[in-house]
């Protein structure tokens, strides 16, 4: 295709992507580098139905004026990226000098809310990707032998976890998991443990969020994989049969190599969206023992009582795109390869 | 003919007259919004409020949980979102940082008449809201569960330990106990009380600069860890809503609950009689050997915006006057603790009264209050799940505390 045409082509894609991705990217980026300006405060007589007494408030009309002189704020560098919030290197320089060991060192960086959240984010998208990309394969080639006749109704179940709404359909298991609930009692009965407590134990918690996950994403692997199996040529599976391979050995040998490019794909798109985990941390109430980035980003904007630190939830957010790009490095690789051995 | 003639001037005539009529409350036009927390009281005073609509004037109201996070940027437009806010001493705090809100003192001259000198919230002598309720977190016992097991009515959270412990051992609730220790404000707000209880101070005198990594810290958060002991394993997913949940199904003998809850905990909606007729309320227990119940007194207000016109804000001001007259009190009595002429104080304000004389602390009206409040709600969870030591979640706290004021511009 001539360069011209091509550039007309892709031209309404690429200016919806700067407008709507390239800018409000820069944007939290130039935020991210600004703290807000001094408040500047003063002592006054406070009267309420309790009593009079005296107490700091803030001087409005003189804070007002510095925020109209600039209005974004004091530059503040990358100092809000290696503050306590975030990378905290001073906070970690300090426990490397003070710690007894790899242990102690260890769980004084846990203690850091940016490495906690890290922590769980890291771990349940290499525990849910996967499993959602095994158990999809697995139920795809499930319900591509069922008889005809039973394949549309089951297709139709398969999908129903991705349909849900995730705040909703976390909330509906938030509900059934309470000790009171139907999953958290039977499973004390099972234990013979009247304190088990899905949502006491952090590790619990972490589990459940992970299970919840992967029951959450499966379909979406499931349907991808289901719809390459149809194009599978027959002749080739065939061909592999007369030779006499076994059935394990067809999937090895023929399936899986034919699915490779959707595999990519899936666990493209699966790294990056378990990455960014966060409606089953709202659903669940599970924030006091899991709490991943976007979590934190949208803690620091909740905003309850203009509360909102910007500079923050811009640095975290910078950090998640960095963090997503290094996650992708490996399979980008390799598609950069497979693109280039192609054109040769 | 003549008659004919002067037909359309008779109507005119009259439907002038009549639409003057409708200009109820002597408000001759204008437009009036408010936004508001969603509670029973606040539904009482603004329905009050709303009879003024109609002949010129419109009437809209937003009732929300979520009214702190639109509250700021919904005043801050000009002209503003909204005429009033409903605020309490720590939403008003940003209003007050930005500069949305008007003073009243001319508007209180003019229509104010009737309202009580300690109604007025003034900041240098200038009237920022006027107050009509006032509330408070206080205890709640169940007095037939306490009789079987034997205690008498605690007093203190020491005996309120001694009393769980005796229920327990009496094998009659596993858990007796509950307050609302859910993770976030309601955690930092439990905090905040019983560290006023032990007579603690929460920021160095006259700045900024967190003071709670001491002694009395620390007996604070063992207290929360003993109550917790006897408390539900999912106390951290506790809210209001929650424990009110929890006590109207008959599943705790005591329980630390806000004041606005009794009326309906006292109702004959979602319980059975056995709970409600044995649901007695007290003062907020005082801890530590201390004189003062371990609880901050909070008030709820109404204040006008300042970037809506003179005329908005004058029937704005005469609706809100109307929304918490003398008649609303009278119709709605229980409905909260109103500090209205006209409030008899029935069953269900005992316990805020109660607190309130035995000279509980109001909660502190400082512009970084907020931000020491959120750090201890997200930091001390760990220290209740046993993870980590006192002084080190008193310690995580004031380090969290200090890299947001740091970054809001107070440090």
């Amino acid at each position: 295709m001539p360069h011209r045409t091509f550039i007309y082509f892709i031209l309404p894609s690429l200016l919806s992507m700067i407008l709507l991705i390239a800018v409000p990217i820069f944007s939290a980026m130039t935020q991210s580098l600004f703290i807000a300006h001094k408040q500047v405060v003063m002592v006054s007589e406070t009267c309420d139905p309790f009593g009079c007494k005296k107490e700091t408030s803030v001087d409005a009309e003189a804070t007002a004026n510095l925020r109209v002189k600039e209005p974004l704020g004091i530059f503040n560098g990358f100092d809000t990226y290696t503050n306590r919030n975030h990378l905290a290197t001073s906070e970690i320089i300090a426990s490397w000098n003070v710690s007894t060991g790899w242990k102690d060192f260890f769980s004084q960086i846990m203690n850091l809310p940016f490495y906690k959240a890290l922590a769980f984010t890291i771990t349940y998208t290499f525990v849910v990707t996967p499993f959602v990309i095994i158990l999809g394969f697995l139920i795809a080639l499930g319900v591509n032998s069922l008889a005809s006749w039973v394949k549309g109704p089951t297709i139709f179940f398969s999908l129903l976890p991705m349909i849900v709404t995730p705040l909703i359909g976390s909330l509906i298991l938030f509900w059934m998991i309470d000790a009171e609930g139907i999953l958290g009692s039977t499973l004390q009965r099972i234990f013979n443990d009247n304190s088990l407590s899905l949502k006491a134990s952090p590790v619990l918690t972490w589990i459940m969020l992970i299970v919840y996950g992967i029951w959450h994403s499966t379909p979406f692997a499931f349907i991808v994989f289901y719809a390459g199996l149809q194009t599978i040529p027959h002749e080739t599976l065939e061909a592999s049969m007369l030779d006499g391979a076994s059935l394990w050995q067809q999937k090895r040998h023929v399936v899986i190599p034919y699915l490779m490019p959707l595999i990519i794909f899936v666990t493209l798109i699966q790294l990056m969206d378990n990455f960014r985990v966060f409606e089953p941390i709202v659903g669940f109430n599970a924030s006091a023992n899991a709490t991943s980035l976007s979590w934190i980003i949208f803690n620091d904007l909740r905003g309850e009582d203009a509360l909102q630190l910007f500079g923050s939830a811009a640095a975290t957010s910078m950090l998640t795109i960095i963090g997503v790009g290094i996650l992708l490095i490996p399979v980008l690789t390799r598609i950069w390869k497979e693109f280039n051995s192609k054109t040769v | 003919m003549k008659i004919i003639k002067i037909l359309p001037l008779v109507f005119a005539g009259i439907i002038i007259m009549g639409s003057s009529a409708f200009a109820k409350c002597g408000i001759s036009g204008g437009s009036i919004r408010i936004l508001a927390n969603d509670f029973p009281a606040i539904h009482a005073v603004l329905s009050a409020a709303e009879k003024c609509a109609g002949g010129g004037v419109t009437f809209t109201k937003n009732t929300t949980k979520e009214h702190r996070n639109i509250v700021v940027a919904g005043l801050t437009a000009n002209p503003a979102e909204f005429t009033s806010a409903v605020v309490a001493n720590s939403s008003i705090v940003p209003l007050l940082n930005d500069g949305l809100i008007r003073p009243l003192n001319d508007l209180v001259a003019k229509h104010g008449r009737g309202l009580k000198k300690h109604q007025l919230i003034t900041i240098n002598g200038k009237i920022m809201a006027v107050a009509f309720m006032a509330n408070a977190q206080h205890f709640y016992y169940r007095k037939d569960i306490l009789k079987k097991a034997g205690v008498g009515v605690p007093t203190s959270y020491e005996d309120v330990l001694s009393a769980a412990k005796a229920i327990r051992a009496k094998g009659n609730m596993q858990y007796p106990f509950a307050f609302n220790t859910k993770k976030g404000w309601n955690l930092g707000e439990e905090f905040i009380n019983m560290y006023l209880g032990y007579n603690g101070q929460l920021f160095k005198p006259g700045s900024p600069e967190a003071s709670i990594n001491n002694s009395k810290g620390v007996a604070t958060l063992k207290m929360i860890k003993s109550l917790t002991e006897y408390s539900n394993p999912d106390f951290l997913t506790f809210d209001s809503n929650a424990t009110q949940a929890l006590w109207e199904g008959g599943k705790l003998a005591m329980a630390t609950m806000w004041g606005s809850r009794a009326a309906a905990v006292l109702d004959n909606k979602g319980s059975t009689p056995e709970v409600t007729s044995n649901t007695n309320l007290a003062s907020a227990p005082t801890v530590g050997g201390g004189s003062t119940p371990a609880t901050t007194l909070w008030w709820d207000g109404f204040t006008i915006a300042k970037n809506i016109s003179n005329k908005d804000a004058e029937a704005t001001f005469i609706a809100m006057m109307n929304g918490i007259s003398t008649e609303m009190v009278k119709s709605n009595n229980d409905a909260a603790v109103w500090l209205i002429e006209g409030f008899v104080p029935g069953k269900a304000a005992t316990g805020v009264s109660a607190s309130a004389s035995a000279g509980a602390t109001p909660y502190p009206m400082l512009p970084y209050a907020g931000l020491l409040h959120s750090a201890l709600g997200s930091e001390l969870a760990e220290f209740l799940q046993g993870n980590e030591s006192a002084q080190q979640a008193l310690a995580d706290v004031e380090a969290a505390y200090t890299a947001s004021a740091k970054e809001k511009g107070f440090l």
